[in-house]
């Protein structure tokens, strides 16, 4: 039998705020143990919640650019359970109604198709602390430093129908999240992980399966590993006769495995309630003007931009796109240089080259918007080969000048000369009577020949162009 | 008062220590003397803070010397102990904190001693807040002053039995279902519960975070207004905290009733009420009357679900809100825990008493998956048509006037067992935190030598026409300043 795979998935994403979702202590990743928790987040008793203001701000910017629905109104509830590293005994979290809801994005596949992809929901919560199993022989530590970290639960329609589809959401949203300057995007951090609801049904089937929650996948690789480990299980287990069973899964990563955390029938039952300690988050058309006003234009936007306006084709405008910061150096690169072409050019090729060589972003390139649209505007103008664009581009990127110096200091200079050109073509001529004689018989190929000895002659800085028309009419 | 050079009421305190009749240090030392003395058969307090108290009292006395004169300088007051205080113990009358410190004070405990009141100690309760006779206390229970052998009400039962029997001239108390103005009530001292949102929740541990609100008890109407003056505004550490103008509860005091109309809900006054004080019911209807008030009849047709659908939501919240007491990283934990399961059960079945796990057991239950429906949104859609009866009764009214309680104080032990006749006693106070709105319990009469309690309730944020009314009322009446003989 043919199966389908059908998947949702519910990414938590970390926003970037300084301080937690419902207390003034730092968010600060790696600090030492208990140290970044106050007494709310410690859930001493008298304490109260308020609400941060920055984190509804960061969901309504993501609710904006998934298109979705910014409710009026939205309420935060109590999900009661407990858990040493719950200091409340419950998590305060958007239940029935989220601030984000009915949105879309759209993802490209590996087959250069796009697809959109629904978001039911997205909604505010405090993450937990930690439970630390290995620092005291026979005990359970407990760090919390991140109960209360403000996260956003991102939720998706099942629309997924391959582990490849999944991985292309979740990079899309890695991209989109960290384009919004809402999250920093570390995964080994936990800054944005993934929950993935999977299952199988017969193809042509308009019923869904019985479906598999695979809990806690912190890397593209593994949720790609993971569900295709699960899409598999399930399929085996069906075609053995057997039946899949509602449950919570654990991906091991080492193994390769997912293994049963725990079924539907001893699923929690978290009485959620509305927490009488928050109002409801009451949110303005105002708010939301004002936040759509500082909205940076969106990748989709953009990309469509450079295609129309700087004739970019659509694989490299995405590129470009996907990166904040990247798209900012481009469009600026473009606007000092006057050239979008060579630009993109650049950015895709010998820049991006370097940056993975060093291993460095964008954000700390060494070679400024001002030098690098300098030397492109050097190119336009006749000045520099594409060679010695190279070398020159070496030298800034090491600091050493500043373009127009660097030509006159190192002789960068293309020979535009036409008359100095025609001299050394006839030095050549007259060395190389064999040659020109095969070249007069028909033999093209040792035109090469010809462009080899004079650029070498010229060390290099010969205007191919101009070399090569003239060595035509020379040679005729 | 045995020592006739201390006048009983705050506010001629305030007056005596402006004009430098004595010191905050002696009247400081006048009650923690007394409480010495006399809080033996009263249990009213838990802890008595003499060297904090002290302290506070002489920094009083150096701000008067350096010119300042607020009302509140000076004046000592009981702590109910479930406002925290950094270096004071705060125990919630529980034994699951019965050594916790908490290293922060509550918004009201930091704005009442900013005001340069002096905590003379933390008084008795029912453990968490929950229940109506102080019997559930981990400390044992607080007695009523009037009789020993009865109960002063509860929750806020020490704080009620501390200012009745004159070892505080005023207290704070807190009020979930009736917690300041039932054992106000029953001790025959004044206390108001205002508007939700009025006063800080910041610090004050949380029963019922919904229904809970903090709130002054004193002798007198006028020392209720002096001390809620201080203890109200808006709070950035409490969302429900609620941003209005500053308000002078004084101002209205002296003004005369003339014009003013009061509702006596006839759900109030019907055959669970104790015949004796429906009387005082009337008497005071008719003295109100003599002052230029109109009397009206007005119906709250809901009334009679308040109690049910208080203990709902009540219970509801109160199980979330003590699922933190898990013996991980404060308060009770039992000796050498087996495992997880273990750690809780037992920390918790050791560190909370049998109202508490009742509550907790309650709450729980309403909430779980399949009974939601049927008690917690039933019991929200109730508190939403009680508040509607009310909102509809002030479009007629300015004030209701009621019984705070159908009896006077029971006898300790009387109820303990049946927690449902204890639950009723709260039968006209419940409707009042489920709406939100001020209410305050007044003395309006004795029936068998114990004090009887009078309700008002005031529209929202009204609070100083309810203080008005009360204190009109008390400058006609005397029920106010009488004083158990316990106490001399």
């Amino acid at each position: 039998m043919h199966w389908e795979t059908v998947i949702g998935l519910e990414i938590h994403v970390q926003l970037a705020a300084e301080s937690k979702i419902f207390s003034g202590a730092p968010t600060r990743y790696g600090a030492e143990q208990n140290t970044q928790a106050c007494a709310v987040d410690l859930g001493l008793p008298g304490v109260l919640p308020v609400l941060n203001a920055r984190v509804v701000d960061m969901a309504i910017t993501l609710g904006l650019a998934l298109g979705a629905k910014i409710a009026p109104a939205s309420i935060f509830a109590r999900k009661n359970y407990f858990y040493p590293d719950l200091p409340k005994g419950y998590q305060i979290s958007q239940y029935e109604q989220p601030i984000v809801s009915d949105g879309r994005i759209e993802i490209s596949l590996p087959s250069g198709e796009t697809k959109t992809i629904g978001i039911t929901r997205a909604h505010l919560e405090e993450d937990a602390g930690k439970s630390v199993h290995d620092a005291f022989p026979g005990y359970t530590a407990i760090d919390l430093n991140r109960a209360g970290t403000p996260l956003l639960e991102v939720v998706t329609e099942p629309d997924m129908r391959s582990p490849a589809e999944a991985v292309a959401y979740m990079r899309a949203m890695h991209a989109l999240v960290r384009y919004l300057g809402i999250c920093d995007g570390n995964m080994q951090e936990g800054s944005f992980r993934c929950d993935a609801n999977v299952s199988v049904r017969p193809m042509g089937s308009d019923t869904f399966g019985t479906r598999a929650e695979i809990k806690n996948i912190n890397s593209f690789r593994f949720v790609e590993r993971a569900i295709e480990y699960e899409v598999e299980r399930q399929i085996d287990l069906i075609e053995a006769g057997g039946k899949v069973v509602q449950e919570t899964r654990l991906y091991d990563a080492d193994k390769h495995e997912t293994r049963s955390m725990r079924s539907k029938e001893d699923a929690h039952d978290y009485r959620y309630f509305p927490d009488p300690d928050l109002l409801p988050v009451v949110v303005t058309q105002s708010r939301i003007d004002a936040i759509k006003s500082t909205l940076p234009e969106l990748p989709w936007t953009r990309r469509e931009r450079y295609v129309a306006d700087f004739g970019l084709e659509l694989d490299e405008a995405r590129t470009l796109a996907a990166d904040r910061p990247l798209a900012e150096y481009f469009e600026a690169l473009a606007r000092t240089s006057g050239d979008p072409r060579q630009s993109a050019n650049w950015l895709n090729g010998e820049l991006a080259a370097n940056l993975n060589r060093h291993g460095v972003g964008i954000e700390s390139c060494p070679v400024t918007v001002e030098r690098l649209g300098k030397l492109i505007t050097r190119i336009t103008d006749g000045t520099l080969s594409g060679n010695l664009a190279k070398q020159l581009f070496e030298a800034l990127w090491n600091l050493e000048g500043e373009v127009d110096e660097l030509i006159d200091q190192r002789g960068l200079r293309q020979l535009n000369d036409s008359e100095a050109v025609r001299a050394l073509i006839a030095q050549v001529i007259e060395e190389s009577p064999t040659q020109v004689a095969q070249y007069r018989s028909g033999k093209d190929k040792v035109f090469g020949y010809f462009v080899g000895q004079v650029m070498k002659r010229s060390q290099g800085k010969a205007n191919p162009q101009q070399l090569n028309d003239l060595l035509r009419e020379m040679l005729a | 008062m045995t020592h006739p050079d201390y006048p009983q009421t705050l506010a001629a305190q305030s007056v005596a220590l402006a004009e430098g009749q004595f010191s905050s240090v002696e009247l400081t030392q006048h009650y923690l003397e007394r409480i010495n003395r006399l809080d033996g058969q009263f249990n009213s307090f838990i802890t008595v803070c003499p060297d904090f108290a002290i302290a506070q009292a002489a920094e009083a006395d150096r701000r008067r010397a350096a010119g300042e004169n607020g009302a509140l300088l000076g004046i000592p007051y009981a702590n109910k102990d479930i406002f925290c205080t950094k270096g004071i113990k705060t125990t919630c009358a529980s034994r699951m904190l019965a050594d916790w410190q908490a290293p922060y004070d509550a918004t009201v405990v930091e704005r009442l001693h900013a005001a340069g009141m002096v905590m003379l100690g933390k008084t008795n309760m029912d453990e968490f807040a929950m229940g109506s006779s102080n019997e559930t206390s981990w400390f044992g229970p607080a007695r009523n002053p009037w009789d020993t052998n009865r109960v002063p009400g509860g929750s806020s039962g020490g704080s009620a039995a501390a200012v009745a029997a004159r070892l505080a001239p005023v207290a704070t108390g807190t009020d979930t279902g009736g917690s300041i103005r039932q054992p106000a009530a029953l001790c025959g001292v004044t206390g108001l519960k205002p508007t939700y949102g009025r006063v800080s929740r910041w610090g004050m541990i949380a029963f019922a975070s919904s229904l809970d609100q903090g709130g002054p008890m004193g002798l007198t109407a006028e020392d209720v207004a002096l001390m809620l003056n201080a203890m109200t505004g808006a709070d950035r550490r409490d969302a429900t905290s609620i941003e209005r103008a500053p308000e002078n509860f004084m101002a209205d005091l002296g003004k005369p009733l003339t014009g003013l109309k009061v509702g006596v809900p006839t759900e109030f006054m019907d055959a669970g009420l104790s015949p004796a004080i429906r009387a005082c019911v009337d008497v005071t209807a008719s003295t109100l009357k003599q002052l230029g008030a109109s009397i009206k009849e007005v119906s709250l047709p809901n009334a009679g679900v308040a109690v049910p659908a208080y203990y709902v939501v009540a219970s509801a919240e109160a199980s979330s809100n003590l699922s933190r007491y898990d013996g991980v990283r404060f308060g009770h934990r039992c000796e050498n825990p087996v495992d997880l399961a273990d750690l809780y059960s037992r920390s918790r079945g050791e560190g909370f008493g049998n109202e508490v796990k009742r509550r907790i057991l309650v709450g729980t239950y309403v909430l779980s998956a399949g009974y939601y429906d049927a008690w917690y949104r039933k019991a929200q859609q109730l508190r939403r048509l009680i508040q509607q009866d009310y909102v509809a009764a002030f479009n007629d009214v300015d004030v209701l006037l009621g019984p705070t309680t159908p009896n006077t104080a029971f006898a300790l032990g009387e109820n303990i067992a049946d927690p449902l006749t204890m639950y009723l006693s709260d039968i006209y106070t419940t409707g009042v935190n489920l709406a939100g709105l001020p209410g305050l319990s007044m003395p309006g009469g004795f029936v068998d030598g114990l004090p009887v309690g009078l309700q008002l309730i005031g529209n929202y944020f009204d609070e100083r026409r309810v203080l008005q009314v009360a204190h009109q009322f008390q400058q006609h009446t005397d029920w106010h300043s009488r004083m158990p003989v316990a106490a001399e």
